[in-house]
């Protein structure tokens, strides 16, 4: 099936069997490899991405479902010169030992502090319950987050 | 890795057009709404469904929750998230809120719908429970109309609903403002299924319960409403006999079964024990 997609601000065109999943159409079709493919099963988050500005599990949507959507890739968040608040809180914080679930946390802890710019620490923890961890024991990772909290340069109203 | 086997794919443009297209593919097409069910459903290759009818471009028809003449409406569509984000439900509806928050993770309440959640039958959805514990009734579409029928009456069995071929879930609609609710639920950790859980909404009059209805999860073939606890309670002064003798009641009409969330004996005590507190939270939150 012909569909076509915009990814990370670029209109994407691809010819695809409705039962492929999304997460391998970014990876083996895009080449986007940031985006990981862990689990299989809807639990582990490692495959999270934004569909349409929220975060989804990609291992669970078909790619066809995209169609005409947006979606937005650990690779479209950067800006191509500095970090973004989160991704400098998990250097700052050792949010990372392995990396495997980084990309996942990021898109997750990106979209939740758009909502949330002041969590709490039990806010965050529930935040990223849909993202597993095996190396850090989540302690760094909630610090990472919280750290981007902190240091993010919000735009005063009226300033 | 896992591939769903080979499917036909439709995209429904309306309601309508998801109906004749059910019509026209018969008994071997299935919806596709948030897919968080099915697709690791079909991964494993227990759903083989011929063809898909995806449903998802159906937000403006299908997705919202609102008020109307005191009636709560929740569109099939309607993500876990936005019952969980609602104003109106958590002024009116404690339950809902405690067990959206329950159910899964926030990734996956981003893309499960209320209406996938009550289609699919699968008897370990909290939100079905939940929704039996305030009368809910679900609003159905198909080529000969619409009808509503009540989501304790919605289940046949295992993962099967009284639902004709070519008719899909439209809306969630409950006119009943109860007093209290209360949900509670054992998992064995973050985002698993319930080994048990009970969904409890009453109405109280002169400190005696005047009106109550209970839901369980994951402890029967389909979503139970136990209604002999229910009818044990009605007209009774609330305390820690009365909500143990309910317990047991419930725990009489449940029928577990035995698997990686435990053993039987084990589950019935668990009926017991959280009919006894979803209801001490109810009365509480009543008075």
């Amino acid at each position: 099936m012909r569909m076509q997609v915009n990814v990370n601000g670029e209109l994407r065109e691809a010819d695809v069997e409705p039962r492929l999943l999304l997460v391998h159409f970014i990876r083996d079709h895009l080449g986007l490899t940031g985006t990981h493919w862990g689990c299989d099963t809807s639990n582990c988050g490692a495959c999270t991405v934004h569909l349409d500005g929220e975060p989804v599990k990609s291992c669970t949507v078909l790619a066809v479902r995209t169609d005409g959507h947006e979606v937005t890739t650990i690779e479209g968040i950067w800006s191509g010169t500095e970090l973004t608040p989160v991704q400098e809180g998990f250097h700052q914080e050792h949010g990372l030992q392995c990396g495997f679930c980084t990309p996942g946390m990021i898109m997750t802890g990106t979209e939740f502090l758009e909502r949330n710019p002041n969590p709490t620490e039990r806010e965050i923890r529930e935040a990223i319950s849909g993202n597993l961890c095996r190396c850090t024991g989540y302690e760094n990772i909630v610090k990472a987050i919280q750290w981007a909290a902190n240091n993010t340069v919000r735009e005063e109203v009226g300033a | 890795m896992q591939v769903p086997a080979r499917f036909e794919y439709e995209v429904a443009g309306s309601v309508d057009e998801a109906i004749s297209l059910l019509q026209r593919h018969g008994p071997e097409a299935q919806l596709l709404a948030g897919g968080h069910s099915l697709i690791p459903m079909m991964r494993l290759r227990l759903a083989v469904p011929e063809v898909l009818i995806d449903i998802h471009n159906l937000d403006d028809e299908l997705r919202y929750v609102r008020d109307e003449d005191g009636v709560l409406k929740i569109g099939a569509l309607a993500r876990h998230r936005d019952v969980l984000e609602s104003e109106l439900i958590e002024e009116r509806y404690a339950l809902l809120g405690e067990a959206e928050t329950l159910i899964a993770d926030p990734l996956v309440r981003n893309m499960g719908t209320v209406g996938g959640s009550l289609a699919n039958g699968d008897p370990g959805e909290d939100l079905p429970a939940a929704l039996v514990a305030i009368g809910c009734e679900v609003v159905v579409r198909g080529p000969d109309g619409e009808r509503t029928i009540a989501v304790d009456e919605l289940y046949a069995g295992f993962y099967e609903t009284i639902l004709e071929p070519s008719e899909i879930v439209t809306e969630a609609r409950v006119s009943w403002v109860p007093d209290a609710s209360s949900y509670v639920k054992v998992k064995r950790r973050t985002g698993d299924y319930a080994a048990a859980a009970i969904g409890v909404a009453l109405n109280m009059s002169g400190g005696e319960i005047e009106d109550v209805r209970i839901g369980m999860c994951g402890v029967g073939s389909t979503t139970l409403r136990a209604r002999e606890a229910e009818e044990l309670l009605r007209g009774q002064r609330p305390d820690a006999e009365l909500y143990k003798r309910a317990g047991e009641q419930a725990a009489e009409e449940s029928d577990p079964i035995e698997d990686a969330r435990g053993p039987v004996p084990f589950k019935q005590d668990l009926v017991k024990v959280l009919v006894g507190r979803a209801l001490e939270t109810a009365v509480e939150r009543a008075a």
